[in-house]
């Protein structure tokens, strides 16, 4: 296994828990809507050349809650302080799901300070077909039926198989609140992003955007969209996917992923 | 004591399945929308207020909830402000606008004035922060609900008190000219808040001196509630009395107790407050204080985890089984016998209702009861006897009652106006002793 830390560092002006692990160029990691879900295969394989970097979003019980922040865009330029702060060298950005959207929003606010961003499942633009699936009005097995196609990963069970401690059900429900807090309305997405993204386009940022094939989270409009807003985007659909293929499909994830960090 | 009348106002032309097939009151679509039988719902409403202040009741309350046939009023100020017209001396307690649904507090503001000013100065003013469900179906982000909440609270009172024009940049809201030119016709309406035990709500209410009204709630934890805000209290320098105190009690009146007991069966139409809403409705992100989500985190079962895919697919089928129409309906029945046992529904004849209500009242000792009207189908015919015979025969004796113990209303004696001096043990506010001799189950 390589080695995996939790540290706190005073950064962008507050206290911030990362957890990092690996070593080579940095692999700064933005986990989803619900949290980080612990050290999975997928972070082995990629930390075998890479140094992953995973700030536990702020309010997310961990990293303390940052009243100022109302939006993604927030976030994400909260996000941009922080590389300034560790000093990282154009590292390469992959967002899953709303953190795809915080890492879309660091690539507009300013693509030169990137290596590149991959968007697994994008939220953060509307799709003009469909809907992103509203996570704040279902039951958790509600969600995770609509999360999860491939039900039997090992590693869904994993995450999802034990009992739940009360520091856990305390953690879940810290981050459905602040993803409530600065997503709730526009409903997960920001009606300026593909404008704003025009930056990123004309900086030519490499961009890799993923999507299982079987997402019932986010549309597939939604890569349309972000592929008309970063036409350089390379596309990669991962078959037989929901909306988590780093834990459903993790072989052709990590494979995807490692052929355009390369 | 203040004796008022409630009603949800509830869509009595709905049948009981779509209800029930929907396991809640919240969504139940309103393709079941009836645009004659609305029209006769809402004019007879306002008519039962009127026929409340005739028989006797000092008050008639009224809320607002949204996307359910639950309660079909979805505008509570509008239907306050006909009654301000159409009624003469009864109070109008509205329990209460939602600050951080309506997210309009200027506009809330001028409109209560309104209120206030066309029936001179007979509006009780109430807060409330909206279920959770509510702030599904008015898109108000539950992560900010207590913010907003006290922002919006904050703001009403300044509109209410300081001259205009002035300037208002909060938080949550954003004025640049505040100036109504409407003000309350009473120097400040009195503010009754309800709550379903929420102990945040509880203390907010006792630093403020604002009477809390419990809406329903099972006699014991509605006892420990009521310390709570006496403790707060008494810390503040007041002594609490039944002046800061409401209760609102589910209640259903006729000429036997058979025949009450059939058609208080309403209360459980279509699973009855149990199924206000679904589990996922119920619970919005961040709406729960840090605390509370701690408690719940204590409570078994409340695990997300533990899922397996043969547990998640077991959950996914919605279909409706039509065959399970009857077992679900003696399971509600079975409720409803349970509730009055617990004495959270009273329903009988005027003797029968009287002495439970007092049995009530000498346990929580209330300055304030509210009859919640029956819900269901019920006839106009069935639900204005019930207000008679409350008005007519159930009050008189309530009210002689609650003036041999002693329960001062907040028009009675000001909530806040007993100081206690620092140090001095604060007087009891409700009756164990009384509640024992109930055995409840």
């Amino acid at each position: 296994m390589a080695t995996w830390k939790e540290e706190t560092q005073n950064l962008a002006g507050s206290d911030l828990v990362l957890i990092r692990g690996g070593s080579g160029k940095p692999l700064l990691v933005l986990h989803d809507e619900l949290g980080y879900t612990g050290w999975m295969s997928w972070n082995e394989e990629l930390a075998k050349d890479r140094e992953l970097i995973i700030p536990l979003q702020p309010g997310f019980g961990k990293s303390p809650r940052q009243d100022w922040m109302w939006r993604h865009r927030d976030l994400a330029n909260y996000y941009l302080n922080v590389i300034r702060e560790l000093g990282l060298e154009k590292p390469d950005v992959l967002g899953f799901s709303a953190g795809a959207y915080t890492a879309a929003e660091m690539a507009a606010a300013n693509p030169e300070l990137l290596g590149s961003i991959t968007l697994v499942g994008p939220m953060g633009i509307k799709p003009d077909e469909g809907e992103i699936f509203d996570i704040f009005a279902c039951t958790i097995k509600t969600c995770l039926r609509q999360t999860v196609f491939n039900y039997e990963a090992k590693e869904f069970s994993e995450i999802y198989g034990g009992e739940m401690s009360p520091e856990q059900f305390e953690l879940f429900e810290d981050a459905r609140a602040e993803s409530a807090r600065i997503g709730w309305e526009p409903y997960m997405f920001n009606p300026s992003l593909p404008e704003l993204l025009r930056s990123a386009k004309n900086a030519k940022l490499p961009t890799l955007l993923i999507r299982g094939s079987e997402d019932a989270v986010v549309p597939q409009d939604c890569i349309r969209k972000y592929h008309d807003a970063l036409p350089q985007a390379d596309i990669v659909t991962i078959k037989g996917t929901g909306h988590r293929p780093e834990i459903e499909d993790s072989a052709e994830f990590v494979a995807a992923v490692k052929h355009f960090l390369a | 004591m203040q004796i008022a009348h409630f009603t949800e106002r509830p869509v009595r032309y709905i049948d009981e399945a779509p209800v029930l097939q929907n396991r809640a009151f919240f969504g139940v679509s309103n393709r079941y929308i009836d645009r004659e039988k609305s029209a006769h719902d809402y004019n007879f409403y306002l008519d039962e207020a009127c026929y409340c202040e005739e028989v006797g009741f000092d008050a008639v309350a009224l809320n607002e909830h949204h996307g359910n046939p639950f309660c079909s009023g979805s505008v509570v100020n509008i239907e306050a402000a006909i009654l301000a017209r159409i009624t003469s001396k009864a109070k109008i307690v509205i329990i209460g606008n939602m600050l951080p649904g309506v997210k309009h507090p200027l506009r809330i503001a001028e409109e209560l004035a309104t209120i206030d000013t066309i029936s001179r100065g007979r509006l009780v003013s109430g807060w409330v922060r909206g279920a959770g469900s509510e702030q599904f179906f008015n898109n108000a982000n539950p992560a900010y609900n207590r913010e907003m909440f006290n922002e919006a609270h904050s703001f009403i009172m300044d509109c209410w008190t300081k001259e205009g024009p002035w300037r208002y940049e909060g938080k949550h809201f954003h004025y640049r000219h505040v100036n109504p030119w409407v003000k309350p016709y009473q120097e400040m309406p009195q503010q009754w808040i309800p709550g379903v035990l929420s102990a945040e709500t509880v203390m907010w209410c006792a630093e403020k001196q604002y009477p809390y009204l419990g809406l329903g709630t099972a006699l014991g934890p509605t006892c420990d509630l009521w310390d709570m805000y006496a403790d707060k209290s008494a810390e503040l320098g007041f002594q609490a009395g039944p002046e800061n105190f409401g209760y609102l009690l589910p209640i259903f009146c006729a000429d036997t107790d058979e025949k009450a007991q059939e058609i208080g069966k309403g209360f459980v139409f279509g699973g009855g407050q149990n199924a206000f809403s679904r589990p996922e409705h119920t619970l919005p992100p961040g709406y729960n204080s840090k605390s509370a989500i701690r408690m719940l985190g204590q409570q078994p079962g409340g695990s997300w985890l533990g899922v397996s895919k043969e547990k998640l697919m077991a959950g996914a089928d919605d279909s409706w089984d039509a065959s399970a129409y009857d077992a679900l309906k003696a399971k509600l029945i079975a409720g409803y016998e349970k509730v009055q046992d617990n004495m959270q529904i009273v329903v009988g004849s005027p003797e029968t209702c009287a002495q439970k209500i007092k049995d009530i009242l000498s346990v929580i000792r209330p300055g304030v009861f509210t009859c919640f009207a029956v819900q269901g189908n019920v006839s106009d015919q069935d639900r204005l006897r019930s207000v008679e015979l409350l008005g007519k025969e159930v009050l008189p004796n309530v009210r002689q009652f609650a003036d041999e113990i002693g329960l001062f209303g907040p028009f009675d004696r000001t909530p806040g106006s007993v100081k206690l001096a620092p140090g001095t043990k604060r007087e009891p506010v409700v009756d164990r002793e009384a509640l024992a001799k109930l055995n409840l189950p």
